[in-house]
């Protein structure tokens, strides 16, 4: 199952050209760019790894890229997304988020019911690659 | 006086083509000739459209009229704007070549003005479209290397970041490389500089600058380095005759007015001040008009009582220069 999330989430995978054009563009926005990664693909899971700090005061794409491409290289099997932040008052948040990595193989989610009071049923998603413990989820 | 003849003849002969950049060295002279009649064929190319287009005689006329001297380091330039445009027009007629290594070495003394022509470098590299920014970061060995194990790389990495898309300058690049201390980290920063000169010179252009002789001993241990950078330029010392146009033109930005007695001490003190040890040529000229400077409000203070005019605070009389303790 091919999770989404993010901006350019309705789109097909973007390549590297495009990753590159977007990254231009928010830095042509004034934003910081942050590289996060994570192997628990939960929707509800905001905290992700960070790669390295944000990266303020950069004038081209080519600078974030490498950071892009490092992450790739050290994490293959994992979520890779990248968040520009915009610090203007007012906004003081993440203006573009999207995902540039993902596992070769995704599991999909488990969806549990529990039955509470009155034959209610309670759902709950879990992602089957959260099963193993941190770290060994994407062989 | 020899500032009338420091523009060339490019000034009025431009139209004719004699003193376009590019036109004196292609061979698209001709071709360009015959592209304004009728449709220019797809394998023709104006090289004097690319040229107006690129706005870069714009800066390199800037250059030849605001940088005094440097006859060597201006012609390089200009050879580099040719090949670059030259580059631009085969690319458009479908012709590869990839883009030329133009990595810089700086040598010459203090004060013959390396830092302010790096900065016109970005510039005009940017109007050629070779950075796609065309920002400077001036850094030296601080900023590059760290003080602990494992603290050279990521800062390194983080500066060759913002300087991607630009130029990285790095200011006295010998103080890189300390063969007295073999554990010093300067080694691992120039390993990864050697890398992204290499692997992304589309992305960033390096210009080392430092003093003749240190320099020459850094790329002697370091040749990878050395062979890594196509462009070596020289800057030379400056004559009199040059120090004293400077001079002028720093007199001239501050708004200030030598008189005719000022302009004789000036010329004396020229000579001299080249004689004394640690002569650092503009920056020296610099200093000593700042001192004249201080002298001058000094002056002023002590006729106290007079109301001043304009003239009077504008004006340098020979007497601030004649102070000098090289006159001594």
């Amino acid at each position: 199952m091919r999770i989404t999330q993010g901006t350019f989430s309705f789109l097909p995978e973007l390549s590297d050209a495009d990753i590159k054009a977007q990254l231009g563009y928010a830095l042509g926005q004034g934003w910081a760019i942050g590289v996060e990664y994570t192997d628990d693909p939960h929707p509800r899971n905001f905290y992700w790894e960070m790669w390295g700090n944000p990266m303020f005061d950069l004038r081209d794409a080519a600078g974030a890229m490498t950071e892009v491409t490092a992450c790739r290289k050290a994490h293959p099997q994992a979520y890779i997304r990248v968040n520009a932040f915009d610090a203007t008052r007012g906004f003081e948040t993440t203006r573009l988020s999207f995902i540039v990595n993902r596992p070769a193989n995704e599991p999909g989610f488990h969806l549990k019911r529990t039955e509470t009071g009155g034959r209610q049923i309670q759902y709950t998603i879990e992602p089957y690659a959260t099963q193993a413990p941190e770290g060994q989820r994407y062989p | 006086m020899n500032q009338v003849t420091v523009p060339p003849p490019r000034e009025g002969g431009a139209p004719a083509g004699s003193g376009t950049v590019a036109a004196d060295r292609a061979p698209g002279g001709p071709l360009a000739d015959r592209a304004p009649g009728g449709e220019p064929p797809a394998d023709r190319v104006d090289l004097n459209a690319l040229l107006a287009d690129s706005h870069v005689m714009d800066v390199l006329d800037e250059l030849e009229a605001e940088l005094i001297g440097l006859r060597p380091v201006k012609s390089r330039i200009r050879d580099i704007a040719a090949l670059l445009l030259v580059q631009r027009a085969r690319s458009q007629v479908g012709l590869a070549g990839g883009s030329p290594s133009l990595h810089m070495s700086f040598t010459g003394n203090p004060g013959t003005g390396k830092t302010t022509v790096a900065l016109r470098m970005a510039q005009i590299l940017h109007r050629l479209g070779y950075v796609r920014k065309g920002h400077l970061v001036a850094v030296t060995r601080d900023d590059l290397v760290g003080q602990y194990i494992g603290h050279t790389a990521p800062k390194t990495k983080e500066i060759l970041k913002k300087a991607m898309g630009g130029v990285l300058f790095i200011d006295e690049a010998y103080y890189l490389y300390r063969p007295e201390n073999e554990r010093d980290y300067g080694q691992e920063a120039i390993e990864i500089l050697l890398q992204v000169m290499e692997n992304q010179r589309d992305d960033l252009v390096v210009i080392l600058a430092g003093y003749a002789d240190r320099m020459q001993t850094f790329f002697r241990s370091n040749p990878g380095l050395s062979s890594r950078i196509a462009h070596h330029l020289a800057f030379p010392d400056y004559s009199a005759d040059e120090l004293e146009q400077i001079a002028r033109r720093m007199l001239d930005s501050m708004q200030y007015r030598l008189t005719p007695s000022g302009e004789a001490a000036l010329r004396e003190y020229i000579p001299l001040r080249m004689q004394q040890p640690h002569f650092a040529n503009a920056r020296s000229i610099r200093n000593a008009l700042d001192r004249a400077r201080l002298r001058q409000a000094n002056r002023l203070f002590e006729q106290k009582g007079h109301q001043l005019d304009r003239d009077a605070l504008m004006t340098i009389e020979g007497e601030d220069l004649r102070a000098s303790r090289v006159f001594a």
